[in-house]
């Protein structure tokens, strides 16, 4: 991404902080004059200090007290300025990346994978941070600094100041060179000393695989040989970077030492006209003041240069438009549960050459239940997701209602059509808490009710504190059937028109199982039920069941039709029938 | 005086996580400094002792060369200035040249430590990763049950940061500061001794400022942390769960607890950000106020031709000692700033090194097993004796301590258990009076909800976890004489949480036994019905893995790791099933593969689904850590107890 856009896109989120972000850096140009008067003024001070009276001294030292007290507010100023700027930044940052995720489609998710978003929104950012006040301090002070310093030399002996502008192109040329060696390396390094790292993390996860096949020191003599290459490269790198300091060193000492042979000789030549005592040692000062703002700036780019790859990286979510967007207007009552697949194809990347779906044409209608079984691949999921909206088909056309689902408002959509997904996510929280996802409103009875319907009244009522039984991030604490069962509840509670279970009951026993099937068409029969499953017992009572094979329906029928058929339906059901009932 | 400046520069992504700043309660334990200093010193001895002598050099030069400035000034330019260029010249060219010796010195011990230093560091970084990774190794299972992934991990990768942003930068700038501090006073006391303790009183004074200061910082750090920690954990669950999120419509509430959090981070690390900045500009024009209250001071005492009181005796102040004085004093405060920005890195970096020294110090898995496996040939008489080539044949080494003589038991599958009891932690028991034995081929299936103790009990077999008594036997012998890598050697076991290691699915194959060739992997791949599937990945076996074999479905991932424990070819195996939902076509191909690798050998399986026990040998059906019910399929069924329930789908097994 060009540097221009990175600026664009993240600078957008500054906002209400542009008013400190300018005024960090306003206030360090304040602290740099007055600190860069300081040492000039002392030199005049130093030099009535020999004289006969005090007054000249002390009116330079009032001064001076003025002088460092000016550049000690600045310095607070734009220190706390600075401060806020960056932490809001972070702030509206992470905000704005949260906010634009909730806006992603699921495409947009996988696109960019849970665990990347996760990574962009905390170490990305707070590295984005780091750069940010970097910038509007260090950034700002360094190189005012080198100006104003080498304006006051200036202005206290020109001749002298040729020793610094000598000196300053040498020691910047030294600088680039170090820099431009030692980034790249680094860069390459960081990415073994990844590798590295995820290893050990890889071990740490596998140890019971390590220790059962007795590779222990099979890992050790692994690690050691990676370990050792991290090392070597990065004592070759920093032992480059170590040259800075001692070529610093050397420059420094050398302008002094010039300063002094020089500076020495003018002062006693011309008596003290043309340079003084003072200012030889002001001029010593600036020196040292000119040399270390080198030293900044070449760690700001250094930190600058490092941050760029996160920078780029939250650009890129903050870029990314969502792929899927509510239309303007959109219809808000749907007006029933029926559902129509019209010569629907569906591809995950407009790119991939493969359908995940091919030509699919079903009618449900509203009020009816379907099974829809197949093997692992065969899109059971990606046909589902489709009626909520949660993918756009790539052709032919999905109705829901009677409408086009691209015409209705997504959450009208949403809150109409429920899914139990097949990965069930609780939130951290009570059960009453993940219940109310379903309906925020809900009354204890109608809580009660949907967890009655799906059987998880039996379990929630035996612990301790029923319904304020708080659950672990991801709801470590309860069984994955128990799990099941309160996101089928939850999405009860929305009292949906439509209602999807995606393979929502596989760790819920047989007769639960049965027991909620029976509940679902006894008590909400006006709702239209589809049901993925493995199991041939959840959906052979369905009204029609629909067999996918590879993203096509293979074969579709009630249960009897199916088993006449001897086909692929035929197949699963003898395999699974047959060891029980010999 | 520039200090080695090393910014540590990061690295792209390092995962979530911070450098644990140490909080006010959590002190860090005394000595570990001194440990590590003694642990530096061990690796690198001769290294270190140049580094502090270069560094004291460095340091006394830097601050030897103020003391030559002053000479210059008032032996030299002052009486110059009234006498003429040629009566100072030949001073001035010996102040000038030992002023460059001084100089040149400094630099070139510098240019050494700086050098050696990064040696030093990286070396270190790679004992400590190495010793730690090493004892890791060896330590007990029960270690990784009870330490989060994520704090190991951070122990590798937070801890280990700011112990290299310690050896390397802050301990040696502590160093050079001290150094330079102390000399600094010495020559200021060398020049007057009243002008220094006037110093004395500003910086009893800075120190007060960055002491308060520091605290309120520290104190906000660990809001900060705290508040991070609360919205990382917010951020993770919440993006983990947005397809639910989006399912639910619930957007807009996830907006708006997000919000609250992210407002209270912003307030906590505006707070402790703001406290941190502040340090350097009061430290700094502390810094110039004191020079100009010297000046001041040092002005009245020219004037009034004051009697001046140091080291040297008593004489009259001149203006070179004050110039230098002031020079002096300002090095001074930026050295003590300088100092202070370190001392809190030096607190993080031994908080880092603790953690790191407590994973070293973790013990290790005891193992007092003396029993070993040996290749054997068998004797005409039908003994055996041991044999240094692969013979197939497989023996138990046994020494007998009371007559010293030497048996050898071949291999063969033979596990009893009897009454054993066992707890993971000594208050909660798991397993009670568990009696079993299975003859070598025999197989055995556990049968019984998630903790009713299936997988302890085959925890206890391969030792992942000791119990005291000999309660175990394995072909006659009591497990604990067994040494642990020869028992697991001849234990197999197929996990129901599938590790495959980043590397080629050649590779993943091979680690079930490091000598296999590329045929005998391909030929574990064809038993395990993972050939088909593997040759239609991309590059076939050549095929690279990575995230735990992201790329690859549960069910093929299940099927490598079947045939990894097949090439091991053990007589023993252990098989975990998996739960996830594999549909039933791949099932029946895992299935069909496990099969396979049970044919000949003693086998314990953990069924999470009942069709797959039906031909074992004896089912244990286990409830709260007890077996309730044993026997054939045939038996359980007649008998109409839990395990017909079970069977018949009237309970739930998982």
């Amino acid at each position: 991404m060009k540097l221009q856009d990175l600026f664009r896109t993240l600078g957008a989120s500054v906002r209400e902080y542009k008013r400190d972000s300018i005024l960090a850096p306003v206030f360090i140009t304040g602290e740099v004059v007055f600190e860069c008067l300081i040492p000039f003024i002392m030199a005049k001070m130093i030099d009535h200090l020999g004289g006969t009276g005090m007054g000249p001294v002390i009116r330079y030292g009032l001064l001076l007290l003025i002088l460092a007290a000016c550049s000690l507010i600045c310095g607070v100023l734009s220190a706390r300025f600075a401060a806020t700027a960056s932490t809001g930044f972070a702030k509206n940052l992470r905000q704005d990346i949260y906010f634009r995720i909730q806006d992603f489609a699921f495409q947009d998710i996988d696109q960019f994978s849970v665990s990347s978003l996760i990574t962009r929104m905390t170490t990305d950012v707070t590295n984005v941070q780091n750069a940010f006040q970097m910038m509007i301090r260090i950034a700002f002070r360094a190189p005012l600094m080198l100006i104003f310093s080498v304006v006051m030399c200036l202005a206290i002996s020109p001749r002298m100041s040729l020793i610094f502008l000598a000196a300053i192109p040498a020691i910047g040329i030294i600088i680039f060179l170090i820099m431009r060696r030692v980034i790249p390396f680094f860069r390459r390094i960081f990415k073994k000393y990844d590798r590295m790292n995820n290893s050990v993390e890889e071990n740490v996860s596998g140890i019971r695989v390590v220790k059962a096949f007795v590779r222990e020191e099979y890992e050790k003599e692994k690690f050691w040989k990676a370990s050792e290459e991290v090392r070597s490269d990065f004592t070759a790198a920093e032992k480059i970077m170590a040259l800075l300091s001692p070529v610093m060193m050397f420059f420094i000492y050398l302008v002094m030492l010039l300063i002094c042979v020089i500076g020495s000789q003018i002062i006693i030549r011309t008596k003290g006209a043309l340079l003084t005592t003072g200012e030889l040692s002001s001029l010593m000062n600036y020196g040292v003041q000119i040399l270390a703002s080198m030293m900044m700036v070449s760690m700001v780019f250094v930190m600058i240069t490092m941050a760029q790859e996160s920078a780029n990286r939250i650009a890129e979510v903050l870029q990314h438009e969502s792929s899927l967007t509510s239309p303007a207007n959109g219809r808000t009552d749907v007006p029933d549960g029926s559902i129509v697949f019209d010569h629907v194809s569906f591809r995950y990347r407009r790119d991939s050459h493969s359908n995940a779906l091919s030509d699919i044409s079903v009618h449900i209608p509203s009020g009816s239940t379907v099974g829809i079984i197949g093997g692992t691949g065969s899109s059971k999921s990606t046909m589902i997701q489709l009626i909520p909206r949660l993918y756009d088909v790539s052709e032919g056309s999905v109705t829901v209602g009677g409408h086009d689902v691209r015409e209705y408002d997504l959450d009208s959509l949403r809150n109409a059509v429920a899914v139990v997904l097949q990965k069930n996510v609780v939130f951290s929280g009570t059960i009453r808490d993940n219940l109310r996802w379903g309906d925020a409103g809900a009354s204890d009875e109608e809580i009660q009710r949907a967890c009655h319907l799906a059987c998880a009244d039996e379990f929630i009522d035996q612990l301790p504190d029923g319904y304020d039984t708080r659950i672990t991030q991801g709801g470590t604490n309860i069984s994955g059937g128990q799990k099941q069962r309160l996101c089928i509840a939850r999405a009860l509670l929305k009292k949906p028109k439509v209602l999807i279970f995606d393979d929502s009951t596989s760790a819920v026993d047989t007769k639960t199982d049965a027991a909620i099937r029976r509940a679902m068409a006894e008590e909400i029969p006006d709702t239209t039920k589809i049901i993925i499953a493995q199991r041939i017992s959840s959906v052979q009572d369905a009204d029609q069941i629909l067999v996918l094979d590879d993203g096509r329906i293979a074969e579709s029928g009630t249960h009897e039709e199916l088993l006449e058929k001897h086909g692929i339906y035929r197949e699963i059901y003898d395999s699974q029938v047959k060891g029980k009932e010999e | 005086m520039p200090g080695p400046m090393r910014q540590p520069i990061r690295g792209g992504n390092r995962g979530p996580g911070h450098p644990r700043v140490p909080g006010k309660g959590e002190k860090v334990k005394k000595g570990t400094f001194g440990r590590l200093l003694r642990y530096l010193f061990s690796i690198y001895k001769g290294r270190l002792t140049f580094v502090a002598v270069a560094i004291i050099v460095s340091s006394v030069t830097g601050a030897a060369a103020t003391m030559f400035v002053q000479r210059l000034i008032d032996t030299c330019i002052t009486p110059g200035i009234q006498n003429g260029f040629g009566s100072v010249a030949g001073r001035m060219a010996r102040i000038l040249v030992t002023m460059a010796v001084i100089y040149a010195v400094s630099v070139i011990s510098a240019f050494i430590y700086t050098q050696i230093l990064a040696v030093v560091t990286q070396g270190t970084l790679k004992k400590v990763r190495d010793d730690m990774f090493s004892r890791m190794q060896d330590l007990p299972i029960r270690y990784f049950d009870t330490h989060p992934r994520g704090t190991v991990m951070s122990t590798y990768t937070n801890d280990t940061d700011t112990l290299r942003q310690m050896i390397g930068q802050s301990i040696p700038q502590l160093f050079t500061g001290a150094l330079t501090i102390l000399s600094i006073v010495l020559i200021m006391l060398y020049y007057s001794i009243w002008m220094t303790l006037a110093v004395f009183a500003a910086i009893v004074l800075m120190t007060a400022v960055t002491r308060k200061i520091g605290g309120a910082s520290a104190y906000f750090m660990t809001r900060q942390q705290n508040a991070l920690a609360a919205e990382e954990g917010y951020i993770e669950e919440m993006i983990q769960g947005q397809k639910v999120v989006k399912v639910f419509c619930h957007e807009e509430e996830s907006r708006n607890e997000f919000s609250k959090l992210n407002r209270q981070l912003f307030e906590d690390s505006a707070e402790a950000n703001r406290a941190a900045n502040v340090l350097m500009p009061i430290l700094g024009n502390m810094g110039n106020i004191l020079y100009v209250v010297l000046a001041i001071v040092g002005g009245f005492l020219i004037v009034l031709r004051a009697k001046n009181l140091s080291l040297r005796g008593i004489d009259v102040v001149t203006l070179g000692v004050i110039v230098s004085f002031l020079g002096m004093a300002r090095q001074l405060a930026q050295t003590i700033s300088q100092v202070s920005m370190q001392v809190s890195m030096v607190a993080m970096g031994l908080a880092g090194a603790e953690r790191i020294f407590e994973l070293i110090d973790e013990k290790p898995e005891e193992d007092q097993g003396y029993v070993t496996l040996v290749n054997v040939k068998k004797n005409a008489d039908g003994t055996f004796r041991e044999s240094k080539s692969q013979t197939g044949m497989w023996a138990w080494k046994h020494f007998h301590k009371a007559d010293g003589t030497t048996t050898y038991v071949p291999l063969a599958g033979d596990v009893r258990m009897e009454h054993v009891d066992f707890g993971y932690t000594p208050e909660k028991e798991v397993l009670h009076d568990v009696t079993l034995y299975a003859k070598p081929g025999q197989k055995i299936a556990f049968v019984g909800a998630t903790g009713a103790g299936k997988t302890t009990i085959t925890n206890l077999l391969n030792r992942f976890y000791d119990i005291p008594d000999g309660k175990i036997r394995y072909d006659g012998i009591n497990i604990t004489k067994i040494r642990k890598p020869d028992l697991r050697r001849s234990l197999g076991m197929v996990l129901q949480d599938v590790n495959l290691f980043t590397g080629t699915v050649m590779d993943n194959i091979r680690y079930g036994r490091l000598d296999a060739t590329d045929e005998e992997c391909i030929a574990a791949a064809k038993l395990a019905n993972a050939d088909s599937f593997i040759r239609r990945l991309p590059d076939g076996y050549q095929t690279v893995l990575t995230g735990n074999g992201s790329q690859l479905s549960q069910g093929q991932r299940q099927l490598i790791s079947i045939a990894r424990a097949a090439v091991a070819d053990p007589p023993v195996m252990i098989l975990d099933e998996a739960t996830s939902s594999i549909d039933t076509r791949t099932e029946a191909l895992v299935q069909r593969g496990m099969d396979n690798l049970m044919k000949g050998r003693t086998v314990f399986v953990i069924a999470h689904r009942l069709s797959t026990v039906r031909d074992s040998d004896a089912i244990m059906v286990l409830d709260h850590g007890r077996i309730i019910e044993r026997g054939s399929h045939e038996d359980l069924i007649a008998q109409r107890g839990t395990y017909y329930q079970l069977y018949t789908g009237a309970f739930e097994l998982e």
